[in-house]
């Protein structure tokens, strides 16, 4: 039980910043809102209001983000296999090309049929 | 490359050793997802006008092709592979064989654009329902051909779901079978909502079943150490864990399963998606999907849980005995033709159920039997219902069915006897079948289960034969729909089904022997 002493106190460390920051902020920052600082941050387009209608939204951030997500776990799956190239040898690295040919199909996919142009 | 890897370990004290992976034995899986992803390049690079030909080539040659490796592999010795994580035993080839064989049937009524204005699928997914917008997409004659390589990714997962010896690939596996479906399910080119819905509804129950099979596998893994079924099976009598951890993840991967097969009480969405998919997908998923599950659902239950029979082989019985009870009982009140076949299909899982909970040896050899039966009249079956149209598209309500065999006295026919077979009636498939399971069942002890499945029998048959006399004995309505005349991809799956359907019922001996030679699972 001893060896998990560090770990709560790192947790306690963690919440208390993050109350004394809230509190410090709301206490000492300056309060001057307008429209924009209403809005959901950085998360791409206005939840509200809905089109009328049940009209459509655009999907071109949620295709960026999801095609964001593919290379990045890619590049998750590339990493331990660069640190570990040499124990690897040849079997690895064909594996590797198997994987990026694999992810690179649906990419060219997405490439060819217009996923890649914002308009 | 072998050489290669030699010099490399050589050189390199560090070296981690290289799995080995026999490319033969797995070679069928690979060609099918081979194809799926140089489908995927078709859609990207063939201009639109040659896609669906095609698609259409490149996967019935895929599947065919992979058919061919599923049979040259039959002499290899049985055996596990890459890494014990694939069981290359007979189950497994005669399970791929059948899935390979209903997805060319079910591939050929995905092809087929000759009946109804086009085909049964969607010009293009995104347009919204009414729309001018998807007005337009039809005027230009669009058409959503990546069914194609969708259903290639599925099938491909189809066949390593009852071949996975490993819970984390079966995972995978189910996972590759259903996403895929999901979408498909979406994408029907009338009734749209009613298409979309059946999809979002498959899409949210899919994924909190698979979310109970990866749970499982986590509790699984805390008691026997190890993902793999021989090592579970092994640690059910080694292990000095509580067996509470191993119980409840057994309960929470076979409710996956289950749910997968449409057992009762996990079949809800089965009326619901069956009704809403393109008819073609139904016949799909209905055939393959259950023919993979149970696939899997025997080797996870006999090889991994075996040891702990008596645990779930009460369970089992009062699934099986509720599934047969709802899929027959709930079938009679049905007035939509696809929806009746949904029920027709969770019944028939119900009977499957009885000889699974006998846990013989003989009970194995049914189930596959079954499979290859059933799955082959449901192609049928959804084939025929394709091609009874009106202008909206099909007529699936069972009141304009009425009359039908004085329409057309031969498509009619092909459905009755599809019907018949589906009752268990002489001198179709679908009698040697039942008879398969219940001896099974009857010999494994499971008496009782017998006794509610000829039951439940009976009052499926009931619901069969009226739609028989319903098209047969009455007079059409004046107003009534027409049955096109099937292109010849789809004739070509109907007489595959009749085919099937008949030289089982008259001679079934040869596959009998086939599935019992295929047995037992490798343990």
């Amino acid at each position: 039980m001893f060896s998990y002493v560090p770990i709560f106190a790192l947790f306690l460390l963690a919440g208390g910043f993050a109350v004394f920051s809230i509190i410090a902020g709301s206490l000492t920052g300056p309060k001057r809102y307008n429209r924009a600082k209403y809005d959901a941050y950085e998360c791409g387009i206005e939840p509200t209001p809905q089109p009328v209608g049940g009209g459509r939204f655009p999907v071109k951030y949620y295709l960026t983000a999801m095609l964001f997500i593919v290379f990045d776990i890619e590049i998750i799956f590339l990493y331990p296999w660069a640190v570990a190239y040499a124990d690897m040898g040849v079997f690895g690295l064909v594996e590797m090309v198997l994987f990026i040919v694999t992810v690179f199909i649906a990419y060219v996919y997405v490439w060819r049929r217009g996923g890649l142009e914002w308009d | 490359m072998r050489l290669l890897a030699a010099f490399h370990a050589a050189a390199n004290p560090n070296a981690i050793p290289a799995p080995h992976i026999e490319y033969r034995a797995i070679l069928p899986m690979l060609i099918v997802f081979g194809v799926a992803c140089v489908g995927v390049l078709v859609e990207a690079f063939v201009p639109r006008v040659h896609r669906a030909v095609t698609q259409t080539v490149l996967a019935l040659a895929g599947l065919v092709a992979a058919l061919v490796a599923v049979v040259a592999n039959t002499g290899l010795p049985r055996r596990l592979v890459v890494q014990s994580a694939v069981a290359a035993d007979g189950p497994t080839l005669f399970i791929q064989g059948t899935i390979l064989a209903l997805s060319i049937g079910a591939l050929l009524l995905i092809a087929d654009r000759s009946i109804g204005a086009d085909s049964d699928f969607v010009a293009q997914a995104a347009d919204l329902p009414g729309t001018e917008q998807e007005r337009a997409s039809v005027r230009a004659g669009l058409r959503q051909t990546e069914v194609f390589p969708l259903a290639m990714f599925a099938v491909a997962g189809m066949m390593l779901f009852p071949a996975a010896n490993d819970l984390v690939l079966a995972f995978v596996a189910l996972e590759v079978l259903s996403l895929p479906l999901y979408l498909l399910a979406g994408m029907a080119r009338r009734r749209r909502l009613l298409s979309q819905e059946a999809a979002v509804k498959y899409f949210l129950l899919g994924a909190f079943s698979s979310a109970f099979f990866v749970y499982g596998l986590a509790l699984v893994y805390g008691y026997a150490k190890s993902v793999e079924y021989g090592d579970i099976a092994t640690s059910l009598t080694s292990s000095d864990r509580g067996d509470s951890l191993v119980i409840v993840g057994l309960a929470l991967i076979g409710i996956s399963l289950l749910f997968k097969l449409s057992g009762v009480p996990f079949h809800w969405w089965t009326p619901d998606v069956y009704q809403g998919a393109p008819t073609p997908i139904t016949a799909f998923m209905a055939a393959g999907t259950k023919v993979a599950a149970f696939g899997a659902l025997l080797r996870v239950f006999f090889v991994a849980f075996g040891g702990l029979a008596w645990d779930w082989r009460p369970v089992v019985w009062g699934v099986a005995i509720a599934t047969m009870v709802v899929g027959a009982i709930l079938g009679v009140t049905q007035t939509d033709v696809k929806r009746l076949l949904a029920y027709s299909s969770i019944a028939h899982a119900g009977f499957i159920l009885t000889a699974f909970a006998a846990t013989t040896r003989a009970s194995e050899s049914s189930v596959l039997f079954y499979l290859v039966a059933y799955g082959f009249m449901n192609i049928g079956a959804f084939a025929i219902v394709m091609l009874v149209r009106d202008a909206d598209g099909e007529a699936n309500h069972l009141s304009r069915w009425v009359g039908l065999g004085r329409r057309s006295p031969l498509m009619a026919g092909i459905f009755a006897l599809f019907l018949l077979a589906m009752a268990g009636l002489p001198p179709t498939s679908g009698l040697w079948a039942k008879v398969a399971v219940f001896q099974a069942a009857y010999q494994g002890g499971a008496g009782p289960l017998v006794i509610v499945g000829v039951l439940a029998s009976a009052v499926t048959a009931y619901y069969y034969l009226r739609i028989i006399v319903l098209m047969f004995s009455q007079e059409p309505a004046v107003e009534g729909p027409t049955v096109v005349m099937p292109g010849a991809l789809s004739a070509a799956a109907i007489a595959l089904g009749v085919a099937v359907t008949i030289v089982l019922g008259v001679v079934p001996q040869t596959v009998l022997d086939l599935a019992d030679k295929a047995v037992p699972f490798l343990r």
